[in-house]
């Protein structure tokens, strides 16, 4: 480790990890050791359990339960992740617990073992909705009074959904659906080189089976151009047939052509900027 | 009311209710119709002066004894987890400015360290010193507007007064450093943001050798013996060594419950492994004790600062590795690639390798926290920040059971609360 991070005692590490395994059994799904920090995954049914064993355990000994962090991680089957994390006073050591669940399976209350966790089960409940049975006292705690939603999850929009000002007909604040005067801008930065995840205009003549400079086995007009689906090919204005004009009355002998339209709306250029999101672009 | 319904047994005259209205009371039954005196609740805050912020108490009183404090927060909730989820990590670190406003520099600390961790990026020497260095000065002016607003709270005026005479000195000096009296957005990853003077250096120096300690030492005399102060504080919301660790102390609040545990002495970060200083511990855990450790760590902040000063190398103020850290300006004129990194820091940022780590750092109020979870990208995934005022506030109801309604302020000065750490 170069970086100047808090040193306390990660040399202890992997003997924690043999002792938590033998302490916690089939409670234990999983130990990672990863940037130097121990993450034991635990049943979620057996958490009270495995967290008193962890405070309670000579050779464990974390007695200070510091912050309980909720994640979301909305392409998991159960797709919150509640995170524990605990410190050893004595070992001057720490370590994080986390337990899966979803927005019914309720976790079990740890406030028996730590009061702390009493406002930390909260503000989970408060951000992502997780229940937690056992604990005397889940309100809300950080939003307003009488707010819905959860706001930390990750599909609520940044912008959330009401605004709040003060009415000066109904003397009073009211609450209003979110208008925004711009759209929020989301800025793809997923480098090309890297890998992202759709195809960009072009490359799909890379996608051709033949190496460079090879004859491609495809007619021409099998290979379908990048953006032929939006330039259509434009009809000529005026018919060009009879070449010879001998009558100029009107305009379609002429070869003049039609007026041009002109600017109209559908011909301007759409915002680049602006990437039209599931929302339809109000949200994120 | 008749004078005979006193003498004669009760009477049930029209109704039993209107007898206990009017005190009727039976030789059988020699309590009925008194006068019974029922807990009442008053609200305290959130626009209160001695909230500190906008602290909402809904406190449950027994004529002037609190039973029960059921403290409502989030009224400054500003989303800023949300907020930085959305924004890349050097955007982010503004944001912890706004965290805890009054040691700013502290909360940058940790933010940066964590991600200097998942980087696992080298800091040159110089850098961790100006970090420390800085730190320690946000501890002092963080300890002056607490210590200042304790006593005032409790009665006393004018050592308040001196305390902001030092915090102001405070912010001149983190003005000439960063540019910013508050909002410094001074740490980077990778070190700081840019050099100090040396003219800067030396007018510190001399201000940690006359003004700091005539004023401070001046200020607390008037206060650490006083008779009224010591009336308002000892004994009051006194925290077994127990309790402090089962509702998750950390800072002065665990220090004064007797447990000499600082972050910066058994978990150093940055080059607090090379200084010498003393961790205070009460013996009491009582307000009084909360008091006079804070009092006794702007001493040894005192001492920190003097020997980063002493200590302090030459050098580079910030990591060479330009995938991180952005190219000086002087630099960009020059070098075609300088300006390619310098662009591409300010639009797309450095990306953080996925992980998942917890940095706490002793901040003037206690533990505070950084749980930080990256997914490769160049935006944190989460950023679960850990107030330190989040467990001490909870335990405000335990602490307040059975004292009266003006020790409440006195409590809550001693825990010393930001809001906008713990709404975030």
């Amino acid at each position: 480790m170069r970086a100047p991070a808090p040193a306390w005692a990660a040399d202890l590490n992997g003997e924690t990890i043999e002792t938590v395994r033998a302490t916690l059994g089939a409670a234990l799904l999983d130990a990672v050791e990863q940037v130097g920090e121990i993450a034991l995954y635990v049943e979620r049914t057996a958490i009270v359990d495995a967290l008193t064993k962890l405070r309670d355990t000579p050779g464990l000994e974390y007695q200070q339960l510091m912050e309980i962090a909720g994640v979301d991680y909305p392409d998991r089957p159960e797709r919150f992740e509640v995170v524990y994390c605990l410190l050893s006073l004595t070992r001057n050591h720490r370590l994080h617990v986390h337990v899966s669940t979803d927005d019914v399976k309720p976790v079990p209350s740890v406030t028996g073992i730590w009061p702390v966790a009493g406002w930390l089960e909260r503000e989970v409940y408060d951000m992502y909705g997780v229940l937690f049975t056992g604990n005397a006292d889940l309100r809300r705690i950080l939003t307003d009074y009488g707010f819905r939603g959860h706001p930390q999850r990750k599909d609520f929009p940044l912008s959330g959904f009401v605004e709040m000002r003060y009415s000066e007909e109904a003397k009073r604040v009211i609450y209003e659906p979110v208008k925004l005067a711009q759209d929020f801008r989301n800025f793809d930065f997923q480098s090309p080189w890297e890998g992202a995840a759709y195809v960009l205009p072009g490359d799909e003549k890379g996608m051709l089976p033949e190496a460079k400079g090879a004859p491609t086995p495809l007619k021409a007009d099998d290979i379908a151009k990048a953006d032929a689906a939006r330039t259509p090919t434009q009809a000529p204005r005026a018919g060009s047939e009879p070449y010879a004009k001998n009558d100029t009355s009107g305009t379609a002998n002429t070869g003049a052509g039609e007026r041009d339209p002109g600017n109209a709306r559908e011909d301007k250029p759409k915002d680049s900027d602006v990437v039209p999101t599931k929302g339809g672009g109000q949200n994120q | 009311m008749s004078q005979d319904t006193h003498v004669a047994p009760a009477t049930h005259s029209v109704d039993p209710y209107v007898d206990e209205l009017m005190h009727v009371t039976s030789p059988a039954h020699p309590t009925e119709g008194d006068v019974t005196i029922q807990n009442y609740t008053i609200n305290f805050g959130p626009q209160h002066p001695a909230a500190h912020g906008v602290l909402r108490l809904v406190m449950e009183l027994d004529g002037e004894i609190i039973e029960r404090i059921d403290p409502h927060v989030g009224l400054l909730h500003r989303g800023t987890e949300k907020l930085i989820e959305y924004k890349t990590y050097a955007q982010a670190i503004p944001y912890f400015d706004r965290l805890d406003y009054c040691s700013p520099a502290c909360m940058e600390h940790t933010f940066v360290l964590a991600i200097e961790k998942l980087l696992d990026i080298e800091v040159p020497l110089r850098a961790q010193y100006l970090r420390v260095f800085f730190a320690e000065l946000t501890r002092i002016s963080n300890h002056m507007l607490n210590l200042g607003s304790h006593v005032m709270d409790v009665g006393a005026m004018t050592p308040n007064l001196w305390m902001f005479e030092i915090r102001e000195d405070c912010y001149g000096f983190l003005e000439r450093a960063t540019g910013a009296r508050m909002h410094h957005n001074y740490f980077r990853p990778g070190g700081v943001h840019q050099d100090v003077p040396l003219k800067l250096l030396t007018d510190i120096a001399d201000w940690l050798d006359t003004r700091l300690p005539r004023l401070f030492e001046d200020a607390i005399s008037l206060v650490a013996d006083n008779r009224i102060f010591k009336q308002r504080n000892v004994d009051i919301a006194t925290v077994s060594r127990e309790d402090a660790i089962a509702w998750g102390f950390s800072g002065p609040m665990i220090r004064a419950a007797g447990i000499p545990w600082d972050l910066r002495k058994s978990q150093p970060y940055d080059v607090y492994d090379r200084m010498e200083f003393d961790v205070p511990v009460g013996t009491r855990g009582d307000c009084y004790d909360r008091f006079m450790v804070r009092v006794e760590e702007v001493r040894q902040s005192a001492r920190i600062m003097k020997q980063c000063l002493r200590d302090m190398p030459e050098g580079p103020i910030a990591s060479t590795d330009r995938k991180v850290v952005p190219p000086k300006r002087a630099e960009m004129k020059q070098s075609m690639e300088a300006l390619i990194h310098h662009f591409k820091l300010y639009t797309e940022g450095y990306h953080v390798p996925a992980g998942e780590v917890y940095v706490a750092t002793e901040s003037p109020k206690g533990e505070f926290g950084v749980f930080l979870v990256a997914d490769g990208s160049n935006k944190p995934y989460r950023c679960k920040i850990r107030p330190t005022a989040f467990s001490h506030l909870q335990a405000m109801d335990f602490m307040s059971r059975g004292h009266m309604l003006a020790d409440t302020t006195a409590i809550l000065g001693a825990m010393d609360i930001v809001f906008g750490e713990c709404d975030r």
